[in-house]
């Protein structure tokens, strides 16, 4: 019957001051994922050169947990090649956090989604080859925002 | 309660308690019920009455109450009751001749909460009530956010049953009541040793009963004044608001609106964020955001008004209250443009 719901400090942290707050004009790769009707939007943008995440940055409409799990992605990919980017799992998102409570989970899979796009969309501009994963990831992505729409 | 002289001093405490509510309701002391909570008074009001009348079937709700009169209600749906919600406005108001509509001889129960908890707009609750006892149908009402700061005449008001509250009006928390009109016909759901006139069996709660004739008192003593003092610091701050920060709105009755509520939908930013930010510059507030919630859903009382999600998640609610001073009206307003305005620069929505 035990009942928690606290953040702890590293998600205040990064949700009072989010890194990597805004957004980069000419972009390499632009992820966006969420519903405003559900409350998380998420949007991740990435500068690429010779397959290595150079800077990265997001804008997020949610909740706490959603701006802290988009900020704590950010730092994490931030001079990642592409791969060790795609490698990053959201288990990753919730230890850099020191937890998040079972309830928000669904932001660090929404935070890992919206970097999957982003580099979905810089593979898919510059021609190169798309992992089977991501492709399929994407095509789900679509049909979700079809289904459901965009919010308001 | 025991006989000997400790016993019948905390009974007399105990009555004395009870006479003030009555009085404040107009109502008899043989009338009020004592419960632990208002979720308990209101579980009490709809399964006892459905299980002492089993020959009616239908109750009436709103579809803004609060979720003890809602979930019962469902639940009594499970054992085949047929439960019928009534829309509101937008301004939340119930529809009447939506109950006009509804309202049969096979009505069991009409029950709706007398001011929204949420959104603060209160009812007609007397029109509701002459049309509920021209029907020969029971009217409940859930006044735990009105009582002790609307007057209440069950009386003129055509109230069969009530639900009032002790830690709302500053009385300590495990005290409430329940009016039950004299001569309804309604069945404990507790079973005991027969306390409270065999509708609520258990250990009565004196300290906690004894504090809520207290408070309701003071309540009495105070309304005339303290309403007049809230109003005027409720609608500096509604105004003050809707002036400083683009793209925000008021839900609920602008006039027909608990004196203590305020609460006001922001575009383009999503509630427990806010909430957050504001907290940790000493505002405490509430919203109506599925992110807060346990459940991941908005409100259900601002999607009845007509609200979007998005417009629900966005919602920010404010209560008033007696130790509120216009210092604080002042710093809410200093401070929460600054926070609006962080948050919609983190968003990707411009």
């Amino acid at each position: 019957m035990r009942q928690q719901f606290s953040y702890s400090k590293k998600v205040l942290k990064h949700f009072r001051s989010p890194h990597n707050l805004g957004k980069i004009k000419d972009a390499d790769g632009v992820g966006e994922v969420g519903n405003l009707s559900c409350g998380d939007v998420m949007k991740l943008y990435l500068k690429v050169k010779d397959g290595v995440i150079l800077d990265v940055k997001f804008q997020t409409y949610g909740c706490a947990a959603a701006i802290a799990t988009s900020s704590i992605t950010t730092d994490l990919v931030k001079g990642k090649t592409i791969d060790e980017a795609l490698a990053m799992t959201n288990k990753e998102v919730i230890e850099s956090l020191d937890g998040l409570p079972p309830i928000k989970i669904h932001c660090s899979l929404l935070s890992v989604d919206a970097l999957n796009e982003a580099i979905y969309d810089y593979l898919n501009k510059n021609n190169k080859k798309i992992p089977e994963f991501l492709e399929k990831k994407h095509q789900r992505s679509v049909t979700l925002e079809k289904m459901e729409g965009h919010g308001a | 309660m025991s006989l000997h002289g400790t016993g019948i001093k905390m009974s007399e405490a105990v009555e004395k308690s009870r006479e003030i509510i009555a009085k404040a309701l107009n109502a008899e002391s043989e009338e009020i019920v004592f419960t632990g909570s208002a979720t308990e008074s209101n579980n009490l009001v709809l399964k006892g009455l459905a299980e002492a009348n089993p020959e009616k079937k239908k109750i009436i709700i709103s579809s803004i109450e609060h979720d003890c009169i809602r979930n019962s209600a469902l639940w009594l749906r499970k054992q085949g009751f047929k439960v019928v919600m009534l829309p509101v406005d937008k301004k939340g108001i119930v529809e009447i001749e939506k109950l006009e509509n509804e309202i049969d001889k096979d009505t069991l129960v009409v029950s709706i909460i007398h001011a929204s908890n949420e959104v603060g707009t209160i009812q007609d609750v007397e029109k509701i009530g002459n049309i509920c006892r021209k029907m020969g149908v029971y009217f409940h009402t859930d006044a735990s956010q009105s009582f002790g700061k609307v007057e209440i005449d069950v009386l003129a008001m055509k109230i069969d049953l009530l639900t009032a509250s002790s830690h709302k009006i500053y009385g300590p928390k495990g005290a409430a009541i329940l009016y039950v009109r004299e001569g309804i016909k309604i069945n404990p759901i507790l079973h005991g040793g027969g306390h409270e006139g065999g509708l609520r069996s258990s250990t009565v709660n004196v300290a906690a009963v004894v504090g809520m004739g207290k408070a309701v008192g003071i309540c009495v003593r105070e309304r005339e004044k303290e309403t007049i003092r809230l109003k005027r610091l409720r609608d500096k701050l509604i105004k003050g608001v809707l002036k400083s920060i683009d793209a925000c709105w008021l839900n609920g009755a602008e006039k027909k609106r608990l004196v203590n509520n305020v609460n006001i939908s922001f575009e383009k930013v999503e509630g427990e964020s806010v909430l957050l930010e504001l907290s940790n510059r000493g505002i405490m507030c509430s919203t109506g955001s599925a992110c807060s919630s346990n459940s991941l859903e908005p409100s259900h009382v601002l999607l009845a008004m007509g609200l979007n999600a998005p417009e629900a998640h966005g919602s920010l609610r404010f209560s008033l209250g007696r130790w509120t001073k216009e210092a604080d009206i002042n710093y809410v307003l200093e401070i929460l443009p600054i926070v609006i305005k962080k948050i919609r620069r983190i968003s990707p929505f411009k």
